[in-house]
């Protein structure tokens, strides 16, 4: 009986007959653009009525990516991380070229992909995502292979697998670098930063992706992936030859270079960018001496019978040096003042830059053979006439070094100090070349200047002050506001922590003297810095007057050239606008091919733009050199010629210039 | 007798996957019969030391396509032991939610692997629609229906969606109201049991011979081996489940063990649903980014237990970025290679689809 009736079991399912069913019918699953297409080709009959409702997929389904292409940077860090090797960067020179964008955007072969999202998962900007679209048919294999943007097949789409939090496959946290605290670095000129311990810096050097946006931003693009890869592979001599491939102040760069490359690196765009000068200067503190005889000594070639001198041993005179030297020049540099380095030796205070760095970059340029002749003055000690005369090229690197004055009342006292006046000073009192009473730096000080500079007057004003008095007042004031000041967002935290107070937005009017005796300084609000052109006119609202109290002002409002030392005969074949001197893009001047400029006098504003110039002028003069050594070579070999012929056959005349 | 060389291949209704027998029989009895794998998942475990230790969860699931998170468990634990990493608790109950229902799964999909060799097709529809529930669900907490590349080295990639636990509720309470039915359909029905009972027996030398693990060892043995229990990993030591075993293996009684073990992977997904504590859901592998993300050196195997039985990885690691070496234990490697070799002949050939069906067996696991 029992199996009777469990023969007839199985029929009590056709009650599922009557029941909605829990599969998707076929025809539900074609978008309408699919099924017509299917149907054109007679592929599958569809019943148009209906397949115009395709399932929708999960909210998290791993459909056809989309990609913004305003959001995407085209790192292809998406192209390395995929494991199936589906995607690849397609060069569209279409976009925009700018810093931390690179003109290229990911292609994706559909054949390969197998959908996993780990390229959403990795996508430096979150600008690819996955949609809800699952379904694409096509004849044609090549239609398969497409560049996705924000839209498919040219329509919006719903949003599908998206990164959160716990999929993201980068590390959006800078690894820590200690610093001095605020207490105890305000009254020493002790660096503040200590830098990377090794395992720090590989923790760092692991967050990189590699995708050389930085090198592209970067004036003399240096070849930063692959040294921050060789940090992380712990290969310090690999790491050393990369930086010096591009730079030869690595030392000096990897602790004030104002790191355009972090700026625009990939990680920035959604977390902390790698601190990439941290991780140079890394390398540059870890390499022992030896491992730089190697790396820095192979490239140099022995010295060829031309001279280069190049006038200023600021960065762009001493990167100028440094690869004349390594092509085979004999160089000699000229510097005024006691030390090499300019603005590093001269402004740039030591907490920042300590002497023994620049020394480190700087006896290296002179190992490989670079002639630095200090206390040197152009203009005074040799002439220019006289570098023309003995070299075959002059580079000049003199930079802005003199202080700029500020047209207000009262800004003819002798305690209104310009930046360059006082940061020397400085730089001076920290070797122990000056004593504290040597630096006239007053209780109760003003700092009018938004920039770097300002910081750096303000912060080592705090600094004196504290060794002198044991407190500090430095009060700074600018045009521009909090929020948008020119300095480097760190100077604003750190100068603010050292007790710096801030008044800015406003404008200064006057100086207010009192029986010879400064009092403060007259503030106006400062309604707009520039006019509608663009051009520097600031206006102020009188109504919104202050006086901030202090002895003494510094003025750092940036920096002048000096050019007494050219002569006016040279001096009449060049222009000078604005304090620069006009010149090819690689610093040739005109009319005066002979002399090449860089630096400051150049373009500026900063270290590695000088040096990213000098680099350019060694180019650019070892072009011109061989140019004139060509036509030097050719007619001395045609006066060789010639007199041979006359040695062996004297009757004959030698025709001239196809004349007789 | 003249011996009739046979193809068995993917295209025929029991076959399962790319695979293929290679029959030679006499009558309808098989003489000789070779498994080729189908040759389409090859060179996986060399694969897998090209990619790096993240990047390698789009390979590693594709070692079974019915059942890829076995792939992606055993490679996480793997990569946890070498690295020493504390997976996060919530994750450790989230992994057993997916590895049950995944279970779950398959087992469905074999039951209803009976029903191609059997003409009962209905058996067959009725599985694979529940297995597609599941699949819902797979796609709404991984993204996918096959490939889930959810379970990762640390834990998992992303928490469960918001409400997923109703639509898992609703999946199980419902398949456990039709398990009589199901029941009925197929096991208890006299026609599909004259095909399986005392038929493609699996005796008990043959299990040690081979080194059959799951359901055939439990079947042929009668001890409960099932690494959940004997070597717990996740949190199956804080779950109650039986383990069905039988003193007599054939067809039926395995199929039977499989059923059994369904109703207690229900009970598995309800106490996790239940238990699972708040918290995070991933661990970090390495520092950096992933392609980064190095292990420190050293050589490990881990296994678990797949619906066919003990899946195991060995993983090598020279201290880099990628997996120096990875060989796959695939559980169907024993009866499914060696076996069909060796025992399927004696076989009617009507029966070889049944014997495939109800030994385990999964081409690319042998392949990879
Ligand atoms: C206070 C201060 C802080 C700065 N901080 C930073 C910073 O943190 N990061 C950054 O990237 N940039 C900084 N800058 C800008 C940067 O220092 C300059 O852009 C850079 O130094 C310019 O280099 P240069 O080679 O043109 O000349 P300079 O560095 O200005 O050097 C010019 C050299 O030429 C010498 N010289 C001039 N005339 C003669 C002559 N007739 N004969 C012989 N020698 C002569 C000078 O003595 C000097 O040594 C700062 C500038 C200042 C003023
Ligand atoms: S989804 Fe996976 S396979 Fe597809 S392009 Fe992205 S990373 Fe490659
Ligand atoms: S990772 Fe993202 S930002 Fe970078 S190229 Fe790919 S899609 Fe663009």
């Amino acid at each position: 009986m029992k199996k009777v009736n469990s023969i007839f079991t199985p029929w009590r399912l056709l009650k599922y007959l009557f029941k909605k069913p829990i599969t998707i019918p076929f025809t539900k699953i074609f978008t309408q653009k699919n099924a017509n297409y299917l149907n054109q080709n007679s592929i599958i009959k569809l019943n148009s009525r209906l397949d115009s409702e395709p399932r929708e997929g999960a909210d998290n389904i791993r459909g056809f990516h989309t990609n913004d292409w305003e959001e995407c940077i085209g790192c292809g860090t998406c192209a390395d991380i995929c494991p199936t090797e589906a995607i690849f960067m397609a060069e569209r020179l279409e976009l925009p070229n700018e810093d931390g964008k690179l003109q290229q955007r990911p292609t994706i072969d559909y054949g390969r992909c197998c959908f996993c999202a780990l390229c959403v998962d990795t996508c430096t900007t979150d600008s690819l995502k996955m949609s809800k679209e699952y379904i694409y048919s096509n004849s044609d294999p090549d239609a398969f292979l497409f560049m996705p943007t924000d839209t498919f097949e040219g329509q919006k789409v719903k949003e599908g697998y998206v990164k959160d939090e716990v999929s993201d496959l980068l590390d959006l946290k800078r690894v820590e670098n200690p610093h001095e605290l605020p207490e105890e670095r305000k009254s020493s000129f002790v660096e503040i930063v200590r830098g990377y311990s090794k395992e720090f810096a590989r923790l760092e050097a692991a967050r990189c992706v590699e995708c050389g946006v930085c090198t592209s931003a970067c004036p003399v693009h240096m070849h930063i992936p692959q040294y921050i890869k060789a940090i992380w592979e712990d290969d310090i001599d690999g790491a050393l030859r990369q930086v010096y491939e591009t730079n030869p102040l690595p030392g000096v760069c990897g602790r004030v270079c104002t790191h355009n490359c972090e700026t625009s690196c990939a990680i920035a765009v959604r977390g902390e960018a790698i601190a990439i000068r941290w991780l140079k200067r890394y390398i540059i503190d870890s390499a022992p001496d030896d491992m730089y005889e190697n790396i820095i000594l192979e490239p140099v070639s022995d010295v060829i019978d031309a001279k280069v001198a190049i006038v200023g041993s600021g960065p762009a005179g001493l990167g100028a040096a440094y690869y004349l030297r390594v092509m085979g020049y004999k160089v000699d540099v000229y510097e005024e003042l006691s030390l090499a380095g300019g603005v590093m030796r001269y402004g740039i205070p030591a907490y920042r830059l300590p002497d023994t760095a620049i020394d480190k970059d700087i006896n290296f340029i002179k190992h490989i053979g670079v002639n630095i002749k200090t206390n040197t003055r152009v203009g005074r000690d040799i002439t220019m006439d006289q570098l023309e005369q003995d070299y075959d090229a002059v580079f000049l690197g003199t930079g802005f070094m003199k202080p700029r004055g500020l047209n207000i009342p009262g800004a003819d006292h002798n305690r209104v100090v310009g930046a360059m006046e006082f940061l020397p000073k400085v730089r001076e009192f920290e070797r122990g070349n000056l004593s504290l009473e040597d630096i006239d730096v007053a209780e109760n000080v003003v700092v009018i200047g938004g920039g770097d500079v300002a910081f750096d007057v303000a912060r080592s004003a705090t600094r004196l002050q504290m060794l002198k008095y044991g407190k500090s007042s430095v009060k700074l004031t600018s045009l521009e506001n909090e929020d948008s000041l020119p300095a480097t967002f760190d100077e604003y935290v750190e100068g603010a922590e050292e007790g710096v107070e801030f008044f800015c937005g406003n404008g200064p009017q006057e100086v207010v003297v009192e029986n010879g005796k400064i009092l403060g300084l007259k503030l106006w609000k400062c309604l707009c810095i520039f006019d509608e052109k663009g051009g520097f006119n600031p206006e102020f609202d009188k109504e919104c007057e202050q006086i901030i109290e202090g002895e003494q002002i510094f003025i750092a409002i940036g920096q002048a050239p000096d050019y007494d030392y050219i002569p006016e005969s040279i001096k009449d074949k060049i222009s000078i606008n604005r304090g620069k001197i006009e010149a090819s893009i690689d610093g040739q001047v005109k009319d005066v091919p002979w002399l090449f400029v860089g630096g400051d006098i150049l373009r500026g504003p900063d270290l590695i733009g000088g040096v990213s110039d000098g680099h350019r002028s060694a180019k650019a003069i070892d072009a011109y050199l061989y140019e004139n050594a060509k036509k030097q070579d050719i007619s001395d070999s045609l006066k060789a010629m010639r007199e041979a012929v006359k040695e062996s056959s004297p009757e004959l005349t030698i025709r001239q210039g196809g004349k007789k | 007798m003249r011996q009739m060389k046979l193809f068995l291949g993917p295209q025929h209704p029991g076959m399962h996957g790319n695979a293929s027998v290679h029959i030679y029989a006499e009558g309808d009895i098989i003489k000789r019969s070779y498994l080729l794998p189908g040759m389409l998942h090859r060179g996986f475990e060399k694969g897998m030391e090209r990619h790096t230790w993240m990047n390698n969860i789009g390979l590693i699931p594709r070692v079974c396509v019915v059942e890829p998170d076995i792939n992606e468990m055993a490679f996480a634990m793997g990569v946890e032991m070498l690295a020493n990493i504390e997976v996060p608790e919530r994750a450790h109950y989230l992994r057993m939610v997916i590895l049950e229902l995944a279970r779950i799964s398959i087992h469905l999909m074999s039951y209803g692997g009976l029903g191609g060799p059997t003409g009962l097709y209905t058996l067959m529809y009725h599985a694979h629609a529940d297995r597609n529930r599941i699949l819902n669900i797979f796609e709404k907490i991984t993204g996918h229906r096959v490939y889930h590349m959810y379970i990762v080295p640390g834990g998992v990639r992303k928490d469960f969606p918001v409400g997923i636990e109703n639509d898992i509720h609703e999946f199980l309470n419902d398949l456990e109201s039709r398990y009589t039915e199901y029941r009925d359909l197929g096991i208890e029905n006299p026609t599909v049991l004259a095909r399986i009972k005392d038929n493609i027996m699996l005796p008990e030398s043959v299990v040690w011979e081979l080194g059959v693990t799951g359901v055939g060892m439990r079947s042929a043995v009668n001890k409960p081996y099932d690494l959940r229990k004997v070597k717990p990993y996740a949190r199956y030591s804080e779950v109650e489940f039986d383990v069905p075993v039988y003193d007599y293996s054939d067809a039926r009684n395995r199929v039977d063990i499989k059923l059994n073990e369904l109703v207690q992977s229900i009970g598995i997904i309800r106490q996790c649903l239940e238990k699972m504590p708040t918290g995070p859901v991933r661990a970090k592998v390495g520092n950096g980014q992933s392609m980064r993300w190095t292990v420190p050196k050293g050589q490990v195997y881990s296994c678990v237990e797949s619906s066919r039985g003990e899946f195991g990885y060995y993983i090598v690691s020279d201290g880099g970025t990628h997996p120096y070496r990875v060989g796959v234990r695939g559980a169907s490697y024993p009866q499914g290679l060696l076996g069909i070799e060796k025992y399927m002949p004696g076989t009617r050939i009507d029966d070889a689809p049944l014997w495939i069906d109800t030994m385990g067996v999964c081409s690319p696991e042998i392949d990879r």
